[in-house]
């Protein structure tokens, strides 16, 4: 029963990376593995799936109360097809953060959170206190692993796979007591923060919501995503899901500008896997230039449309 | 209603995190503890709740030796009716931790339980989604807006895609995010009351619960340190370094 189950994040139109990301985690614990999609006409989101290198069978779970995540109603399909496997596997986005702990419980295991990086089966690495520490987690052998993956350590696999896709009904009907609302996605078109390939992120020194334009103009110049620090979300510059940090989106973009921010550990933590981390600030002791691999003091209201006209 | 509120003491997160050279832990010594900040969130949510006539008492929980007394009389001071400290010197897994809130809500039948959507020592985030499959409870985690009306809460949840509403029925278990609200500050006069408040402790296995915790945590390592960075002089350099790594 050696065999890891992954469970497919997606919006209803595509697969989000993250599914594949967690699937390089399963090869690294030397394992097969399944992907199960749940949702609402998954046909599409399943052939995505099934393109995966090296997946086994795509379980589709296709029913009308699995349409959005939530996790009462995920967490039982995943339970119910849960004894065929040694490993489930999750993302550490919010989909699987809160989706997984509900169906660790549910199988009476604890949950392994953030692996980082595998050593064998039941032992992994994870970051905890913010990324300040790394700490090996070995789970009982042989006993079941429910576990996130984070994401901002993996590369996704390649995308030439041929899977087979087995459908199979629901196994328990809707959750009577949670209700699904409504989504109100902050972003427009700009790339996902967490697959982005470059980043341009602004901080409380922006200190308008209008000054924000130069972050999005210039990551647009450059097909970069839009992130910012929690400051920068708090006073209302921005929406929540630009945010960067320890609570807010991990991610490993080769390229991250931070502009106008001091470089706080829950931010630090977020960008740490960049590639290239370039800081703008204006004061020269800022923290931010302890990690930046290149730094220009200087104000970010004359750098960025400097920048604007050398790159367009 | 009751509510009911996990608080978790933590190293305060202004402190610089410093792992022991020989790696069994991180560095506690001497060091400054505070409330979990998303505990303190979730503690100044259920103190608004009461305060607008939705809910009768505030008790706050929290699991661990008798330190954690500290944090939960600062939780009395900011308001909170009375506490419970679940005596233990394990350092508890959140399912541990789950089931231990399960006893308390059996006692306490609480309408509401508020959590911190994570604790920033372990990081874990899962004690409030454990909890609320135990108790075989609606979850509506990573909470930034919350709103009561009869028997359903309303709950704004900060996703990565943006802000999810979803409703659930109560009893439930809401986890918190940073910007649900900003806790009041805690005054001297408060302190003082504070004192005179119920603390009772239980022990772990009065309540009947034995530790899970089967995952060892071990070998303490500081995160590999990123190579040291150059400063440029000015705009133009930086996009000529940009454009030479090929990164524009
Ligand atoms: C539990 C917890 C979790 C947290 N999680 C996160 C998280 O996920 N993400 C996050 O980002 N933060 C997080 N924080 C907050 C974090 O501690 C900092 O408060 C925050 O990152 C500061 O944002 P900032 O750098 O934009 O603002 P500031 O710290 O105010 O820095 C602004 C910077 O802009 C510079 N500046 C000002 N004007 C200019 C100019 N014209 N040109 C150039 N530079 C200028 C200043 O020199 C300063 O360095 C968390 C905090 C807590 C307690």
């Amino acid at each position: 029963m050696n065999r890891t189950l992954i469970i497919a994040e997606h919006d209803g139109t595509s697969l989000n990376p993250s599914t594949s990301k967690c699937a390089r985690c399963a090869t690294a614990i030397g394992q097969d593995f399944d992907i199960v999609v749940m949702g609402s006409s998954t046909n599409e989101i399943a052939t995505q799936a099934a393109a995966i290198d090296g997946a086994g069978t795509v379980i589709s779970v296709d029913a009308e109360h699995l349409a959005n995540p939530l996790a009462a109603n995920h967490a039982s399909e995943v339970v119910a097809m849960a004894d065929g496997y040694s490993h489930i596997l999750g993302p550490s986005t919010t989909y699987g953060r809160d989706l997984m702990p509900r169906i660790a419980a549910l199988l009476g295991v604890n949950q392994v959170s953030d692996i980082s990086a595998v050593e064998d089966g039941y032992h992994f690495k994870r970051p905890i206190y913010a990324g300040n520490a790394i700490v090996d987690v070995h789970a009982p052998e042989g006993s079941k692993v429910v576990a996130t993956v984070r994401v901002a350590s993996w590369k996704a696999l390649g995308d030439g796979g041929n899977a087979a896709v087995e459908s199979k009904s629901a196994s328990s009907a809707a959750s009577s007591h949670t209700r699904y609302v409504n989504l109100e996605s902050g972003g427009g078109e700009r790339p996902d923060l967490q697959t982005a390939t470059s980043v341009i992120s602004g901080g409380r020194a922006m200190a308008s919501k209008e000054n924000f334009d130069l972050i999005y103009e210039l990551a647009d110049l450059i097909g970069a995503g839009a992130g910012a620090s929690r400051a920068a979300v708090d006073a209302g510059y921005c929406p929540n899901d630009m945010q960067v940090g320890q609570t807010g989106k991990i991610i490993s973009p080769d390229l991250y500008i931070a502009f106008g921010i001091s470089g706080a550990i829950q931010h630090i933590t977020g960008i740490k896997d960049a590639g290239t981390i370039v800081a703008v600030n204006k004061d020269a002791d800022a923290p931010i230039f302890e990690v930046a691999d290149i730094g220009l003091a200087a104000d970010l209201f004359t750098v960025i449309p400097e920048m604007k006209q050398l790159l367009g | 209603m009751k509510i009911l509120v996990g608080i978790k003491r933590v190293v305060d997160y202004n402190v610089r995190i410093r792992v022991k050279s020989d790696g069994s832990g991180v560095d506690t010594d001497g060091v400054k503890m505070s409330i979990n900040p998303f505990d303190e969130i979730a503690l100044e949510e259920a103190l608004r709740i009461r305060e607008a006539g939705l809910a009768e008492e505030v008790i706050v929980v929290s699991l661990g030796g008798n330190e954690c007394q500290q944090q939960l009389r600062t939780g009395l001071a900011m308001g909170a009716d009375r506490a419970i400290q679940v005596d233990t010197s394990e350092n508890l897994q959140p399912l541990t931790i789950a089931r231990t809130f399960l006893k308390v809500i059996e006692k306490e039948q609480p309408g509401l339980v508020l959590l911190g959507k994570q604790a920033i020592d372990g990081d874990n985030s899962q004690t409030a989604q454990m909890l609320a499959a135990l108790w075989d409870r609606p979850q509506a985690t990573f909470a930034s807006g919350l709103n009561l009306s009869g028997d359903t809460a309303t709950v704004v949840r900060e996703v990565d895609a943006g802000l999810e509403t979803i409703e659930v029925d109560l009893p439930a278990v809401v986890s918190v995010d940073l910007r649900l609200n900003e806790p009041r500050f805690v005054k001297l006069p408060d302190i003082m009351k504070a004192k005179r408040k119920p603390l009772d402790v239980i022990s772990l296995g009065d309540l009947g619960v034995t530790s899970e915790n089967d995952l060892e945590i071990s070998h303490y390592t500081p995160p590999p340190a990123r190579d040291k960075g150059h400063m440029v002089e000015d705009t133009a350099q930086l996009v000529a370094e940009l454009k030479s790594r090929g990164l524009v």
